[in-house]
Formats: C-alpha cells, sequence, structure tokens
C-alpha cells in the first residue's frame, strides 16, 4: 500500500493516499473533492455536510474477512425512500478493493465482477425474478432508487451526481449477494455475501456513548 | 473491541423536546431512529428531521406498559441489546381479534432484534439477509432454510395498534403488513410483506424465564397459555423412543417365554379312558388312582376327550391331595353340535390349575350327562403337570402397549393444539370427548 503526498490545492493540507489506485479523495479540512491527474490533484467540487450517521466504521476502520485483512479508505452516503446507506470502500491487504455495505447495520461485502452481458436491463428486471449471474442463482430482492448523499475519502471512481440511480439487489439461500448498478449504460456487477458483524473482525471502530 | 486511534470521539445519543407537548424525548438508537414515539403525548415524531416535525397524534386512553420496560437491556448471544420500541400488532381472524407484543431491540454494533410475546410465549427474531427457499409439495406450502423444512402455519394481516419508542423505519398506528409464518420447532420463519419489499426473520422460541434472566428482571415471568405454533413439544422424539423401548422389551418377553415353554417339565401323570352312561343305576362320581405331582408349586392340565355329536356333557372335578385334604374344584362343560350349516363347540376340552404345590394327587370326577334320555359317552382324561402356559406373557404384551400408546396419544394432542390455531385446522370436529355424533 503506497501513501504518495500530497497538498489540497484548495486549502493546502496534506493529503494521503492509502491506495494507489484511488481516482479521487476529500480533503479531510476543507471537504475539497479531490480528483488525481498524472501530475497533481484538482479541486471538483465541495463535499455537503454529511447526514447524521450512527455506522460503527469510519474512515480507517480495519477488519478481516476470510483471512484477508482490509482497511476501510472511503464512502458513498445514499440517500433512499427509508433512509440513508453506508458503502464503505475497502482496501484489501493484496491491493484489490471491495465494498462494505452497511443499511441499518445490515452488512454486505461484495466485490465488483464481471457483468455478464445477458443481465437484465433496468426497465426488464422485477423484484421476485430468479436470476442467473456467473454460475450462481439468486432472486431479486429489491429495487432501489438512491441518489448520493455524500462522498468522503478515497474512491476508485470520480464523484459524479446523477439524480436518481438504480440498484437491484440479489440474494439467494446460502447467504450469496449481488447488486446490479445500473447507473452506468452497462450495468455494473458486484457479487459477495451477506456477512456477520462479528465475520469481519473490526478494530478501529466508533464509540457510542453508553456503550463502551 | 475498539482500540481507538487518537482521542476517543463518543457518538452521542440525540435528545430534544416534543414539538406537540415539550416533553423531553430521548433517542437510544442514535442516527438509525426515524420515528419516535414521544413518551409523553404519544405523538410520532419524524426524529430525521431537526425539528422533529409531527408525523401523527393519536389519543389512546388507556396506557400500555410493555412488560419490558424501553430502555432496559439484555444479554443475546453474549452481546447487549437495548429495548428501544415496541408495538402491539393486531390479527383479526373469523370475526375475534387477538393481538401480540413487538419489542425492538438494539446494539449500535450488531444491530437490531426482535422479541415477540404472546400469552406467555416469546420468540427472539432477527432478519434474515438470505433467502429462505419456497417449496411447494403436493398443494402445502413449505420452505427450506439452512436444511431445515419449515411447513406453513398461517397467512395474516397485522395491523399496528400501539407504538411506544422508536423505530429505524416509518411507523403508524393502522399500518397493516402481511405475514406468512412457516415453523419448524423451536424455529419459526416469517414472511413480512409491504408492498415494496418482502422481510424474512428467523424467530426461536424462548421461554418466559430465558427471557427474565436475559434482562435481569424482578419478580418471574407470567405464565404462558396453549400452545405456540413453534414451541417446541415436550414429546418430541418421545413416541418413537417409546416404541423401540415397546419392541426391545417385547423381545425380552418373547425369549423369557421361549424359556420358560421350554424349561417347562410338561409332564403326563395319568390318562385312562371312561365310558360314562346317563341315568345308569350306578353312581356317576368315582376317583381315580393316585398320581403324583413333583416340582415347585406349577399349574395342572385336565385335558377331555369325548366323543359327544350332538349333544353335551358337564364334568365336575376336584383335584385333591391326599396327603392334605386341599382340594381344587372346578367343572367344565363340553358340547359340540353338528349339522349342515356347520358345527358349534368342541367334542373336547382342558382347563389349567395353577399353582398346584407338590404331593399325591387323585381326581374326583362326576359326569353328567341330558337327564331323562338314556345315551352314553365314551371319554379320556389326561392330567398333565407344569405344562407351558403363554397367558401371563400375553397379558405383559398388552400391558407393555399402555406407555407408547399413552405417550403417542400425548404427542399427537399436544401436535393437534398447535396446529388448531392454523390455517390447517381441522375444519370440522365433534368433540374430543367422543360424543358419538353419527349422521
Amino acid at each position: 500500500m503506497s501513501a504518495p503526498a500530497a497538498n489540497c490545492p484548495s486549502c493546502g493540507a496534506p493529503v494521503t493516499f492509502r491506495w494507489s489506485s484511488a481516482v479521487q479523495t476529500t480533503c479531510e479540512f476543507c471537504h475539497s473533492i479531490l480528483v488525481r491527474t498524472d501530475v497533481d490533484l484538482q479541486r471538483v467540487g465541495e463535499v455537503s455536510d454529511l447526514p447524521p450517521d450512527a455506522s460503527p466504521i469510519q474512515i480507517g476502520t480495519e477488519g478481516i474477512y476470510q483471512n484477508k485483512a482490509f482497511v476501510v479508505i472511503g464512502r458513498i452516503i445514499y440517500h433512499y425512500e427509508q433512509g440513508y446507506w453506508n458503502e464503505w470502500h475497502l482496501v484489501f491487504n493484496d491491493s484489490s478493493n471491495g465494498w462494505l455495505s452497511d443499511a441499518q447495520l445490515e452488512y454486505d461485502l461484495s466485490t465488483q465482477t464481471k457483468a455478464p452481458p445477458q443481465l437484465p436491463p433496468s426497465g426488464q428486471i422485477k423484484r421476485g425474478d430468479p436470476l442467473q449471474v456467473n454460475g450462481k442463482t439468486y432472486f431479486v430482492t429489491s429495487l432501489t432508487r438512491a441518489r448520493y448523499k455524500g462522498v468522503q475519502g478515497e474512491l476508485p471512481f470520480q464523484y459524479f451526481d446523477k439524480t436518481i440511480l438504480l440498484f437491484a439487489d440479489l440474494r439467494n439461500s446460502s447467504g450469496d449477494f449481488a447488486t446490479i448498478d445500473y447507473s452506468e449504460d452497462t450495468p455494473l456487477l458486484y457479487e459477495g455475501r451477506a456477512v456477520e458483524f462479528d465475520d469481519l473482525h473490526f478494530k478501529n471502530l466508533r464509540l457510542f456513548e453508553g456503550w463502551s | 473491541m475498539t482500540t481507538p486511534t487518537v482521542t476517543p470521539q463518543f457518538v452521542k445519543p440525540k435528545a430534544l423536546n416534543c414539538p406537540n407537548c415539550g416533553a423531553p424525548v430521548e433517542l437510544r438508537g442514535f442516527a438509525h431512529t426515524l420515528n419516535v414515539v414521544c413518551p409523553n403525548c404519544h405523538s410520532i415524531l419524524d426524529a430525521s428531521t431537526p425539528e422533529f416535525t409531527i408525523l401523527q397524534t393519536f389519543q389512546r386512553k388507556e396506557r400500555i406498559e410493555p412488560q419490558i420496560p424501553l430502555g432496559t437491556r439484555g444479554k443475546f448471544n453474549g452481546q447487549p441489546y437495548q429495548v428501544i420500541g415496541f408495538q402491539v400488532r393486531e390479527v383479526d381472524s373469523e370475526g375475534s381479534s387477538y393481538s401480540w407484543d413487538e419489542y425492538l431491540l438494539f446494539n449500535p454494533y450488531y444491530g437490531f432484534r426482535y422479541l415477540t410475546e404472546y400469552e406467555g410465549h416469546w420468540n427472539f427474531v432477527r432478519v434474515l439477509s438470505a433467502l429462505p427457499v419456497e417449496l411447494n409439495t403436493m398443494g402445502k406450502p413449505a420452505v427450506e432454510f439452512q436444511g431445515r423444512r419449515y411447513r406453513h402455519f398461517d397467512s395474516l394481516s397485522a395491523r399496528t395498534n400501539y407504538i411506544l419508542g422508536e423505530f429505524p423505519w416509518q411507523v403508524r398506528v393502522g399500518d397493516v403488513v402481511q405475514d406468512r409464518d412457516f415453523v419448524s420447532p423451536p424455529y419459526m420463519l416469517s414472511a413480512e410483506a409491504t408492498p415494496g419489499e418482502i422481510t424474512w426473520s428467523l424467530g426461536e422460541y424462548t421461554s418466559g424465564k430465558q427471557i427474565w434472566a436475559a434482562f435481569q428482571l424482578p419478580g418471574s415471568p407470567p405464565a404462558y397459555y396453549g400452545v405456540f405454533p413453534n414451541q417446541p413439544s415436550p414429546y418430541e422424539g418421545k413416541p418413537a423412543a417409546f416404541w423401540s423401548a415397546w419392541l426391545w422389551l417385547n423381545v425380552a418377553l418373547l425369549a423369557i417365554a421361549l424359556f420358560f415353554t421350554m424349561s417347562s417339565a410338561d409332564r403326563e401323570v395319568f390318562q385312562n379312558t371312561y365310558l360314562f352312561t346317563q341315568g345308569a343305576k350306578t353312581e356317576a362320581a368315582f376317583v381315580t388312582p393316585d398320581f403324583e405331582l413333583t416340582g415347585r408349586p406349577s399349574n395342572v392340565e385336565i385335558s377331555i376327550r369325548t366323543d359327544l355329536n350332538n349333544n353335551w356333557a358337564y364334568f365336575n372335578f376336584a383335584l385333591i391331595n391326599e396327603d392334605t385334604g386341599q382340594d381344587f374344584d372346578f367343572g367344565r362343560e363340553v358340547s359340540y353340535y353338528r349339522d349342515s350349516d356347520g358345527a358349534e363347540g368342541k367334542p373336547n376340552d382342558s382347563v389349567i390349575v395353577p399353582r398346584v404345590p407338590s404331593g399325591r394327587y387323585y381326581l374326583r370326577v362326576e359326569p353328567e350327562m341330558e337327564p331323562r334320555i338314556l345315551q352314553s359317552m365314551s371319554y379320556s382324561l389326561t392330567i398333565r403337570r407344569d405344562v407351558p402356559s403363554n397367558a401371563f406373557f400375553w397379558i405383559a404384551g398388552v400391558l407393555l402397549l399402555i406407555p407408547p400408546v399413552f405417550i403417542t396419544f400425548r404427542a399427537s394432542a399436544f401436535e393437534s393444539a398447535r396446529w388448531r390455531e392454523s390455517d390447517y385446522a381441522p375444519a370440522v370436529k365433534s368433540g374430543s370427548g367422543g360424543g358419538g355424533d353419527d349422521d
């Protein structure tokens, strides 16, 4: 894991990267959104105030999943009908990355996989549909329309503001989990599993008053 | 569990005042809480807005006090959970309605769990992220989850009647969800459907005692009534165990019976043939010569073989101990009738005198036949000592049936009580007392 240092073009504060493949990060001090180019950092915007959040996870939280250590380096907050959920961006000790979704403390861990061409387009997917994806059978459990509510830390792509994003969550009886992200022209696929809090062996979590 | 990096910063619970009545409202679920009920005026407030917008006000004269007060912490699977929400849900079924209590439990790391309580029956419930597989075998809906098969119990629509505390979702009095329950004691799978989503949850039957211990509540839990859908049967596995024990006891019994048959002396001590003439001048009664009965007190079998045909005879017997005078009196009627329709009775008979001590004996015999008719019969008497008898073993065999039959009956009565409340209750059933209404 490399930590190239630079300075925030907006406020001059030092900006470090924990992941060499990060495309974007946020300045901890002035909340500028900074995009990495070949030569320097470019300020592309500013993060609005993050909504109040009670996730026990934070940037810098460490964990171990299936014998692979990871650290949380970024996050996207989505807003949908029922509230907010977090997609925590993880980098594993082999430099691969993944996503830990935390929706009301129900956790799913997934990584981006190659989307097969026969994924149903957004208009043709329905809740309850069975779906064969990369050798696994899933059922569509929810279709969620959401919008970005904020970003924090290092992300593998550049922040972009689409008004409404559509996600299809897929699950099956053995606890496999997948998400089809319809925010781009060709759907993106993330595959993983539903995970229990104890499966992740967290360190450096947030502390809650009355709960330590 | 946590290793703070720099100075530990605590996430603090929010507290605000009710915009309706001004009472302080405490939030235990941090930013997860979407809706909260004012503890004073029972308005439902939107906790996600800084101004706590009033979402619903409802007046209800009586206050329901949860058995486990809000804010109480209890331990489940080694982790502490706090009661932060409470709702009473009601189901209307065939004109009558019943309601149960639902507690929302919270831990800031492990998330949300539920407790349900109905007439003293408790379930510890968690939402599932893996999907149970729906089966439909021969029209009977069932689901399979993690190698267990759950039978469909009922489908109902549940209405929220009363709420207290806070919830991480939108909640209103009057909310209705469609619920399908599947059971495999001690577990229950429930599929709760709202227009947008189906949520599966897994409940585990928990005794009131365990709940009281988990929350360290004072006193003892109220007794439960009836049988709950996923309550484990106290007879679980017992009928099978009892029947298998019954089988082995029968094998043992058979072995003992066989042993007694093989070890019985079964010795002929007397045999003779006589001719009897009804109405003859001679005295009908006579005594046999002495014979010796030896060994432990055991039975004596007297067999009669006659040449009766469409006739009857009666024998008065007395088995008399020559030394002590002790006698065993008994009688036997032999009759045999035969015509074109078939035969009735038998020309032969035998009688067993049990537990006759050893000694010298003779038999007093007094035959009788239909008086007023001059007739005769020829008959033979055979006396055997210590013949094998299986009567005891038959009785023992029947007695041995009582425990497994009883336990099977009780187990099936428990299951009947369980399923009586389901969608699969027997439609029409005359009372269990067997009133005998044959139509």
